[in-house]
């Protein structure tokens, strides 16, 4: 049976919000959390997310030989990173000094350990947890009825911060900007959740599931 | 604009059925959690706690079946607590469709479990809940629903607990809980500044105006209220009108 679209599963997280929010969205379609590469090489379309520290995420992903389908995914096909599935695509993170799959240029740093402060003075908490808005910064398929600066639920302590800015394709404010989606080709990726993203979130997947891979 | 501040609605499920006490004591019923939770989503819910308050092993199954039921329906995050004692407690709870688990009692007695959740799941994942009560000046943690004194100082404890791996602590205060009477702020307060990840402000809500001092002078980064919602006093949306209205970035 034709695979439409396949969750990555590297055993990090629980990828299982991913799958029941991709099934909400697309009923019709065949979608399968898998860990084997030929089922992923197969796959019309691939979602890479995560959960966790990225070193824990690299190791999982070697060791259960994932990383050459991954690579092949996100160059041939509408592939959507999410959370850690967005930082792994870079070259190295401060997490754990850890090296990523390089396949954008760029890095992924922390947020400050402490002394963030709003406006006006509270403390900033770490990790980032919870709505913020997303203000996009290119129009691209996967924004469609979405409006800008709409909020996406957000979970981490680390984010991406690519060398080339013309693939940032959103960005959020905590306190300072920072990158909070990115576009390049066929690959779209967000830092945020959007299988925990209420309205605005699933209509992010629908527009996924609909996606040429064309920006 | 930025990161807006939190109202998750808890839910304390026993057989089943959603149900509020004071005190932690004298049960009422408030209704089928699966409907409580989708009504919740609809309002505008930022997340939803439940709290296994059953403490038998029969029912363990019951609230996996609750938790798989709201989230093929309900796609904010869901957090789940009550009788967390191992590692694979955390596993079936975030296999079911949880996407927090809040760990109390047995973090006391088993302090490595949050080191060890966290570890392997992600601090993300990890909620240590603190039910503490005003002993003499200071605060002191409880466990066993509230039933068990531990000597330990509450400030303390939220320390250890963050650097042990927790992403986000609950912190409930006993004295009010169910009370009416609003947050305990300055236990709030106290530990929102010892720590650097996001408190939970939790017991003693009784109007709206006590949501927002949790805010603003608790110091909560969301604030967790039961029957206010529950018996339909006021919607979770009036509610972030409200703060919306005293100044307090909410998700509209």
């Amino acid at each position: 049976m034709m695979i439409d679209i396949a969750v990555v599963d590297y055993g990090m997280g629980n990828l299982r919000s991913v799958s029941k929010a991709l099934e909400h969205v697309a009923p019709d379609r065949h979608i399968v959390v898998s860990s084997d590469p030929a089922e992923i090489d197969a796959a019309e379309r691939v979602v890479f997310p995560g959960q966790g520290a990225m070193p824990d995420c690299m190791r999982e992903l070697d060791s259960r030989g994932l990383r050459q389908s991954v690579i092949k995914a996100a160059a041939s096909k509408p592939f959507l990173g999410i959370c850690i599935g967005l930082q792994l695509l870079f070259e190295h993170s401060e997490e754990g000094n850890a090296a990523g799959l390089g396949i954008l240029p760029g890095k992924v740093v922390r947020f400050e350990k402490s002394g963030m402060r709003d406006a006006v003075g509270h403390k900033l908490k770490v990790p980032h947890m919870g709505w913020n808005q997303v203000y996009q910064t290119q129009k691209h398929p996967m924004w469609q009825k979405i409006p800008d600066g709409e909020r996406f639920y957000y979970v981490h302590s680390y984010y991406v911060v690519p060398q080339n800015p013309e693939i940032i394709a959103a960005y959020s404010e905590y306190p300072a900007r920072f990158t909070s989606a990115v576009a390049e080709d066929n690959i779209f990726a967000v830092q945020f959740h959007p299988e925990k993203s209420q309205h605005a979130g699933l209509q992010l997947l629908s527009n996924f599931v609909h996606w040429s891979g064309r920006p | 604009m930025s990161l807006a501040k939190r109202i998750i609605p808890c839910l304390d499920v026993t057989d089943g059925r959603v149900v509020k006490g004071v005190n932690f004591l004298e049960l009422r019923d408030a209704g089928d959690p699966v409907e409580i939770a989708k009504r919740y989503d609809d309002q505008g819910a930022d997340e939803l706690t439940f709290l296994d308050i059953t403490a038998s092993s029969d029912n363990r199954g019951l609230i996996l079946h609750i938790i798989e039921e709201v989230a093929s329906q309900v796609f904010i995050p869901l957090t789940v607590g009550g009788g967390v004692r191992e590692v694979d407690d955390v596993r079936r709870l975030l296999n079911a469709g949880a996407d927090k688990v809040s760990i109390n009692t047995s973090a006391v007695l088993n302090p490595q479990l949050v080191a060890d959740a966290a570890g392997r799941f992600g601090s993300q994942c990890i909620v240590v809940a603190i039910d503490a009560k005003q002993v003499g000046d200071h605060w002191e943690v409880f466990t066993h629903g509230g039933r068990k004194a531990t000597g330990i100082d509450a400030i303390e404890w939220a320390r250890k607990m963050e650097s042990l791996g927790a992403g986000e602590l609950l912190v409930t205060s006993m004295d009010r809980d169910g009370t009416k009477s609003g947050f305990n702020l300055p236990l709030n307060r106290a530990i929102s500044d010892a720590v650097d990840v996001p408190i939970i402000a939790s017991g003693g809500v009784g109007n709206l105006t006590h949501l927002v001092e949790g805010v603003q002078e608790g110091g909560a980064d969301a604030v967790l209220a039961a029957s206010i919602f529950h018996y339909g006093e006021f919607t979770v949306r009036q509610a972030k009108e409200f703060m919306r209205d005293h100044g307090i970035e909410v998700r509209l």
